[in-house]
């Protein structure tokens, strides 16, 4: 290696380096704080480590005083059930959009896609209006039918599967007499597999974090998700951030575990998911 | 007994096509079209959300949003989000770019880089008002390196309130921006960058000569959405500063109008313009997609 080699080298581990000091530091002093004392937390520096290392009172003390149970289970439930819901009906839909020629075939893969156009962030003043009207608000089925209804992207993943998952196999099936459930239940829904793990991954993220949805739709304290359970330490904790810190760490460690062990099927969830 | 396989498949695909789709478009007109229908004929009303009276007053919103600087100037907010958005897609590309080739640890950075992406914005808030607080982690970085006299009330000064801010959403977007432009330089075939090298060509113009052109559809692409990313920003200035001191983003102020103040007319034209202003941005990056493709 000659002499500029090196020093691209060290400047590419540099930026690399630091680019990690960035994006870690911040967290860093999140889990320090989260394991010192209040009187840690007011007389010692962000950057210093916590004098005892296996004081998790903050963690106790935001996950019961910060319901986070509840928290958990409600989001467990919504993602569950919506995620299940998303899943199967994208598949139909994509289905019957992809393997059937019928009239308004093309209006209504239209309409699909051109609801893709329309962020939900937008038109959240007059679907509140419509949550409201179904009788819907302060009940889980808000988010859950927000989730399912609004999911265009799956369908999007769905149809772009079918492309790759030839008709051959429907017609050999058909030849032995399947019925097109059958087909369905059989060979497409198997083999939209990877699919079916993009569309769980991108959407079970955008779930767990959101926010906006449960905010407005769910402000009942019994129906809390854990983004606004955390929100809640906004106006009581105030101050107090080494409860705070311990509520944020117990709202990321799943994340960090789902991601610590998924990481491959996440990496290519998100490159698939989300370029078309 | 009558069963779904005995039925011909003609009569079989009818009823197929109906199972399948009715809930899906049933749920598809109720939650993404009947919206927008209803948004356009609220934005045309004095409506406050609740009383059973509405009525009709032409314009008029649409002249109160454009025509008061309490209302539009949120769009000024919207140009730091958009200018950060470049340096954004600027740091995803240098990074996935630097990744694509030999590096040690690759799968350690590369963790290290998308994992902000993940994490719960309410968490990211919280995150960053512990970070930007006065004597906070960003005050102490600045003492040790002896930058104290650059400290400030990241958070509490008008004039510098959106670039901590917009700082934040660069650290939670950039992951994401990363591991799509990773995606796209990976799918470039491997022999390009041999021959490239065959021809001496060094890292700087292979970056420009293969990987760039590779990916400027993608580039393009997130390029477009960064403008209506930009203009729909929420969820990090409201946890952190409720829009307040400055930091008052276009959809927060939405949400502000319709179900702090009743404001239920107003705040509907805003989303109407919001709207109109994704959609076309949106249709614009469509058509260059096409174009190129």
């Amino acid at each position: 290696m000659n002499f500029k080699q090196v020093i691209l080298s060290t400047l590419k581990y540099l930026s690399l380096l630091l680019g990690v000091v960035f994006a870690l530091l911040p967290l860093v002093v999140v889990f320090f704080s989260s394991l010192k004392t209040g009187e840690e937390m007011a007389n010692t520096s962000p950057l210093d480590p916590p004098g005892n290392w296996f004081n998790f009172r903050n963690y106790l003390r935001a996950f019961l005083e910060g319901n986070m149970l509840t928290g958990f289970l409600n989001t467990a439930f919504i993602l569950a059930v919506s995620i299940a819901g998303a899943t199967l009906m994208g598949a139909m839909i994509a289905y019957v959009l992809h393997r059937f020629n019928f009239r308004g075939k093309t209006l209504l893969t239209g309409a699909f896609l051109l609801a893709a156009l329309i962020p939900g962030v937008t038109t959240q003043v007059a679907t509140f209006q419509i949550i409201n009207a179904l009788g819907l608000f302060n009940t889980h089925w808000a988010a859950i039918l927000l989730y399912m209804g609004t999911d265009i992207i799956s369908v999007y993943i769905f149809l772009q599967f079918l492309e790759n998952i030839p008709v051959s196999l429907d017609e050999a099936a058909m030849l032995d007499g399947a019925s097109y459930i059958t087909i369905f239940r059989k060979i497409i829904f198997p083999l939209l597999k990877p699919a079916i793990v993009t569309v769980l991954i991108v959407k079970g993220v955008a779930i767990y974090n959101d926010f906006y949805t449960p905010f407005l739709y769910m402000p009942k304290t019994e129906l809390q998700t854990i983004s606004t359970a955390l929100f809640k330490f906004k106006g009581p904790y105030g101050s107090q951030w080494e409860v705070i810190s311990a509520g944020i760490m117990i709202a990321i460690i799943p994340t960090l575990i789902a991601f610590l062990s998924l990481q491959k099927y996440i990496y290519n969830g998100f490159t698939q998911g989300s370029v078309k | 007994m009558l069963r779904f396989s005995n039925l011909s498949y003609k009569t079989q695909r009818k009823l197929i096509i109906i199972a399948f789709s009715i809930i899906p478009v049933a749920l598809l007109i109720t939650f993404s079209y009947l919206p927008v229908l209803n948004m356009f004929g609220y934005s045309l009303t004095d409506w406050n959300g609740i009383s059973k009276q509405k009525d009709f007053v032409g314009l008029e919103n649409y002249k109160v949003f454009f025509t008061n600087p309490k209302y539009y100037s949120v769009f000024k907010v919207s140009l730091y989000y958009f200018v950060a958005s470049f340096v954004q897609l600027g740091l995803a590309l240098y990074f996935a770019t630097l990744l694509s080739f030999n590096v040690k640890f690759k799968n350690f950075f590369k963790g290290v880089l998308f994992f902000p992406y993940l994490i719960n914005g309410v968490a990211i808030g919280f995150i960053f008002l512990l970070f930007f607080r006065p004597d906070g982690t960003l005050d102490t970085l600045l003492r040790w390196l002896g930058l104290g006299d650059y400290i400030q009330l990241w958070l509490g000064n008008p004039d510098i309130i959106n670039i901590s801010l917009s700082g934040t959403s660069i650290w939670r977007y950039m992951g994401f921006n990363f591991i799509i432009f990773l995606g796209a330089i990976s799918s470039i075939p491997r022999d390009l960058y041999e021959a490239a090298e065959l021809d001496g060509a060094n890292r700087w113009q292979q970056f420009t000569h293969i990987i760039l052109p590779s990916i400027k559809q993608i580039i393009q692409l997130n390029l477009i959405l960064s403008v209506s990313g930009s203009i729909s920003v929420f969820e990090i200035p409201y946890i952190m500063t409720g829009g307040s001191n400055g930091s008052n983003t276009f959809v927060i102020q939405t949400v502000d109008l319709a179900f702090k103040y009743g404001k239920f007319g107003l705040a509907s034209a805003m989303a109407v313009i919001l709207l109109i202003i994704v959609v076309v941005v949106t249709l614009i990056q469509k058509k260059l997609v096409r174009e190129e493709a």
